[in-house]
């Protein structure tokens, strides 16, 4: 998928070549499942969602430049939200995740207001903040009854519909997947469209965007809010595949790898939120492998390397190699 | 009455804390226009070799002015080796850079020093002044090396020529290097004197909170809070940021129970932030269209 | 004589038979998923990376410690490999680490896996799974449970059964004690916490006249034990782990606050606590413990705590001795090492589940004295004794009997 580039304009409808591309990964994907192992299964699932969040996200700070370090608040208030509805109200989990987004929005788009005032360092600070406190906050005595306090909520795995004879993970990554597709055609609808160029115009002229017309507060919040609303469904999603949720799940490292995902994916670009989900996904098991001693370090050696190899991330690079291959051709 | 006076004197206390930890987030943004997180872990990793020259036998201050130095040399070393390769990337890759460092900083000084907690020496007399029981004489000490930090970092940027080319190759690189300013010296310059005061700061905090790897991370999330709220361009914002934050936290603790403490004090920082978005002493940015 | 091929072929069938018949029963080999001739596996997840770092120790000084037993020969001739993977203390690792351990690793068994938040992640699975997640290294309550969690037996003395065992003491010795309570805002802090209120009960409840709380994120607690001295209490029961006790303790002494200082067991090591806080300002605390101290110098000629210096010398050099830490992971290995013993050639799930509530009596020297280990089907605490101690400011200084916390 080639993604909307920092110069707006109208978009045409993907060639046929994209279009081949996209059947066969979307064939590859449906396929995926019944070839590799539950376990596998499991952690592919964990990539979908986290590369929903990862969209959510790259829309806020990419396409729109505003820097939130505190993403993982709105991923824990979306799997809190499917926690406790399947917990304390028996809402089937199918129906947990348009609630999860729902609140969501209105939380994304809340905070986003008063967070138009501030600019850069400062809106990351605020974000930061949001970030740091959420598990305090889920931990506070007084909601206790809901959230469960520092025990956390177990959730019950769903199951596959008794006329289809998959596994519980197959099911669960096939329901991920389905999410998934929907929401990445409405962020592409949304972002080739006359908004995404608004949200575009206002990360890098704000003030010419505005002097056109744009109503950039509105935007600035609306964008706020529909980030925050795929972060949600991503947690709402995450929780049911993990089955639990606890206030020290979503800490400030969860932001910050969410931040990792969207910069080592590529921001600005649709197809970087795969690319970073497998990152944040699989990477950190490898540098277990590589090292019990200082695993981190070894996680903080690729970071920097990655950043190094492709700055503007993998999608980025793969757009400049594609660009280089095409320019090397038409000699 | 006498809790809420013991209270604000020991937020002070901890505010010195976060005053000296902010000053070296304002210094690395003063010369690169950026924060680098990777700054609570560069100081902690000083105060591991102050430690360790310490533990071979070498007296306090010697130890002190040669981890300042070493301090020096690790910050420049890092800016050119390891940032300067990134120099041109979107400013969240290097973001994303200094979070490697981080990490890879935390974990080493987990591997090489192990994770037990670490008395540090101070080198302030144990008695405290005047026998008080609120603040130790190390608190009001390391308050008085954070002030004459900061005063040495205002006069070194307003006074000095060598400050002044930094701020100028932080904020306008390419008219800069037309005037002949060597950006990419100042900029190591920027990052070696940031590390220099963030081992100070790092060995003014360790003897209160105790040496061990994630000693800064905590101080860090209050030292950013702190300079943002002062205004990431003033360093003597910074220092009062610190203070405030120090006495903030300790208020809403001691009023409003612990429970919610960090919360609160967030929003409340936030919430003067947009009031005044550059804040208190930060300066407004008027930008041209 | 010559005998005929047939005859040859009924005498070889007769002997082969008789042979099988009459073998005994314990040399007949049931192995299940990660057990053989030559292996046993197990798994475990730890916190390599992240927040909770320092305890990665423990699984490295697990797999010094069965580098060891397998370099003397392994148990009944097997080897212990130990597959111990990162969690970083994040739930949604430990669930899939723990898949990955069971699902394609196929251990015969869970070892220590730590963090009460990673194991509750993982209970129902690897109860469902019918897996023996054995000897958590959380000492969370809820892990001794045999007729709903049948697959889980923990390892760690109760938190509640601490605390509560603090609040009988104060109920007895000191009933009109003003209490403050200090503890870290997790699920570790609050087990505690609720061991002292249960233990207090109605009655005692008045005693409680100031709490506070902290998070491990802050940097220090002297604001908290400013408001508890504030309150006027008399007595402090300090909640916390070693960085925050340390400075717990010293901050109380230097703001002249003298109460009857109670430090839970996680925060009592000589050598981790109490020196960097100041051993001249540790004095009269009091604490439970059911191990020895490595930094205890009325241990320090005790056989048991020489052979666990030799070991950390020799396997385990990068190891701190001063971390109470890596002693307590060496009671955890000997005990494995013990239940793997008891099952002989019988490696199945079941049979490890089976032996592992079926401790009699093991006295590892490394416990303090008169201290024992036990399981029975019916109850799956491992660790059920304690004894107080108070310090002298060199020692701790054990008194009183040994207290049992099961009721």
């Amino acid at each position: 998928m080639t993604t909307p580039s920092s110069t707006p304009k109208a978009r045409p409808a993907l060639s046929r070549n994209q279009l081949l591309g996209l059947a066969l990964l979307l064939v590859g994907a449906c396929v995926l499942p019944f070839l590799i192992s539950n376990y596998r299964v499991f952690q592919f699932t964990l990539v979908l969602v986290y590369a929903i969040a990862l969209l959510g996200l790259n829309m806020l700070t990419g396409y729109n430049g505003q820097i939130s370090l505190g993403h993982g608040a709105f991923y824990a208030i979306g799997a809190y939200v499917a926690a406790i509805l399947m917990d304390k109200f028996g809402v089937p989990y199918w129906a947990t995740l348009p609630a999860a987004g729902a609140v969501c929005l209105v939380a994304g788009f809340l905070f986003g207001l008063p967070a138009l005032r501030l600019e850069g360092l400062y809106l990351s600070l605020a974000t930061f903040a949001l970030g740091v406190a959420m598990p305090q906050i889920l931990k506070f005595k007084g909601f206790e009854h809901w959230t469960g306090g520092v025990q956390g909520i177990v959730i019950v795995k769903p199951d596959p519909p008794a006329w289809l004879p998959i596994s519980q993970d197959q099911w669960l990554y096939f329901v991920a997947l389905v999410t998934l597709l929907i929401l990445f055609l409405i962020g592409w609808n949304l972002l080739r469209g006359r908004i995404g160029r608004a949200m575009v115009a206002i990360r890098d002229q704000p003030i010419a965007a505005q002097a056109m017309g744009v109503n950039t507060a509105m935007i600035k919040s609306l964008t706020f809010g529909v980030s925050a609303m795929y972060t949600g469904i991503a947690g709402a999603l995450g929780a049911i595949a993990i089955q639990f949720v606890a206030p020290d799940t979503f800490t400030i490292f969860l932001s910050i790898t969410l931040v990792v995902g969207v910069v080592i994916g590529g921001l600005a670009s649709i197809s970087g939120a795969i690319w970073g989900a497998l990152f944040i996904q699989f990477i950190p098991n490898v540098a277990d492998q590589i090292s019990k001693a200082a695993p981190w370090a070894i996680y903080g050696v690729f970071l920097i390397v990655f950043m190094y190899v492709m700055p503007s991330g993998v999608a980025g690079f793969i757009r400049i190699a594609h660009g280089r291959l095409r320019r090397w051709r038409q000699r | 009455m006498n809790v809420l006076l013991h209270q604000v004197l020991s937020g002070l206390a901890t505010g010195g804390i976060y005053a000296s930890v902010a000053l070296a987030l304002v210094m690395i943004y003063q010369a690169t226009h950026l924060v680098n997180f990777a700054q609570g872990e560069l100081a902690m990793f000083s105060t591991y070799i102050s430690w360790s020259l310490i533990q071979a036998g070498m007296p306090y201050w010697a130890a002190f002015f040669i981890t300042v130095a070493v301090a020096f040399a690790l910050g420049v070393l890092i800016e050119r080796v390891i940032v300067q390769p990134v120099e041109n990337a979107p400013i969240l890759s290097v973001v994303i850079v200094f979070i490697g460092l981080l990490v890879i900083m935390n974990s080493l000084a987990g591997w090489i020093f192990s994770y037990t907690i670490k008395p540090f020496p101070s080198p302030f007399p144990t008695a405290p002044l005047f026998g008080n029981s609120y603040v130790s004489s190390h608190e009001l000490g390391s308050i008085g090396i954070t002030l004459v930090v900061l005063l040495l970092v205002f006069a070194f940027f307003r006074f000095t020529p060598l400050g002044l080319a930094m701020r100028a190759a932080a904020q306008n690189p390419v008219s800069s290097r037309l005037v002949g300013v060597r950006v990419g010296w100042m900029l190591a310059l920027g990052w070696g004197l940031a590390a220099a005061i963030g081992s100070i700061a790092g060995m003014m905090v360790a003897p209160t909170v105790f040496l061990e790897p994630n000693m800064m991370a905590g101080i860090l999330l209050y030292a950013f809070a702190a300079a943002l709220l002062g205004g990431i361009d003033s360093p003597g914002g910074a220092v009062l940021g610190g203070f405030i934050v120090g006495v903030l936290e300790n208020v809403v603790g001691s009023f409003l129970g612990t429970e919610l403490k960090l919360t609160v004090a967030l929003v409340l920082i936030v919430g003067v932030l947009v009031i005044r978005p550059s804040g208190l002493f930060g300066k407004v940015h008027v930008t041209r269209v | 004589m010559k005998f005929s091929l047939k005859r040859r072929v009924s005498l070889l069938a007769i002997a082969a038979t008789l042979a099988v018949v009459t073998a005994p029963a314990s040399a007949q080999k049931k192995y299940g998923p990660g057990a053989s001739d030559t292996e046993i596996k197990l798994g475990q997840t730890m916190p390599y990376s992240g927040p909770a770092s320092a305890y990665g120790t423990i699984g490295k000084l697990h797999m010094a410690y069965f580098k060891m037993i397998n370099e003397a020969g392994g148990i009944n001739g097997r080897k212990i490999n130990l597959i111990s993977l990162d969690d970083g203390y994040s739930p949604p690792k430990t669930v899939e680490q723990v898949r990955k351990l069971v699902e394609q690793d196929e251990v015969l068994a869970l070892f220590q896996t730590l963090g009460t938040p990673g194991n509750s992640a993982i209970h129902k699975y690897v109860n469902g799974k019918k897996v023996p997640h054995l000897l958590l290294a959380t000492g969370a309550t809820k892990w001794s449970d045999p007729k709903n969690f049948p697959w889980t037996l923990g390892f760690n003395l109760s938190y509640q059964a601490e605390g509560a065992i603090y609040a009988r003491y104060l109920m007895k010795n000191k009933p009109n004690a003003k209490i403050a309570i200090l503890y870290q805002n997790d699920d570790y802090g609050k087990d505690v916490l609720k061991g002292v209120k249960d233990g207090l009960g109605a009655a005692g409840a008045k005693m409680i006249v100031a709490e506070a709380t902290y998070e491990v994120s802050d940097p220090t607690v002297d604001s908290q034990i400013v408001t508890l001295q504030g309150s006027g209490a008399d007595t402090f029961i300090n909640i916390t782990t070693p960085k925050f006790g340390a400075q717990a303790i010293r901050k109380a002494f230097d703001s002249g606050w003298k109460p009857l200082h109670i430090v839970n067991n996680v925060s009592a090591s000589v050598g981790s606590v109490l020196t960097p806080a100041g051993l001249d300002k540790s004095v009269g605390l009091l604490t439970l413990q059911y191990y020895k101290d490595p930094n205890d110098p009325q241990w320090k000629d005790d056989p048991a705590m020489l052979e666990w210096r030799a070991f950390m010398g020799r396997y385990y050099r990068e190891g701190d001795p001063k971390d109470a830490t890596n002693l307590y992971a060496y009671l955890t290995a000997q005990t494995m090492v013990q239940i793997l013993k008891q099952c002989g050639n019988d490696l199945t799930r079941e049979n490890v589940m089976k032996q592992a509530a079926n401790i009699k009596s093991l006295k590892l020297p490394l416990l303090l004295t008169g201290m024992a280990l036990n399981t029975t089907p019916t109850d799956f605490f491992l660790v059920k004794q304690g004894q107080l101690a108070k310090f002298t400011g060199t020692q701790w200084q054990g008194f009183g009997d040994v207290l049992s916390t099961g009721d």
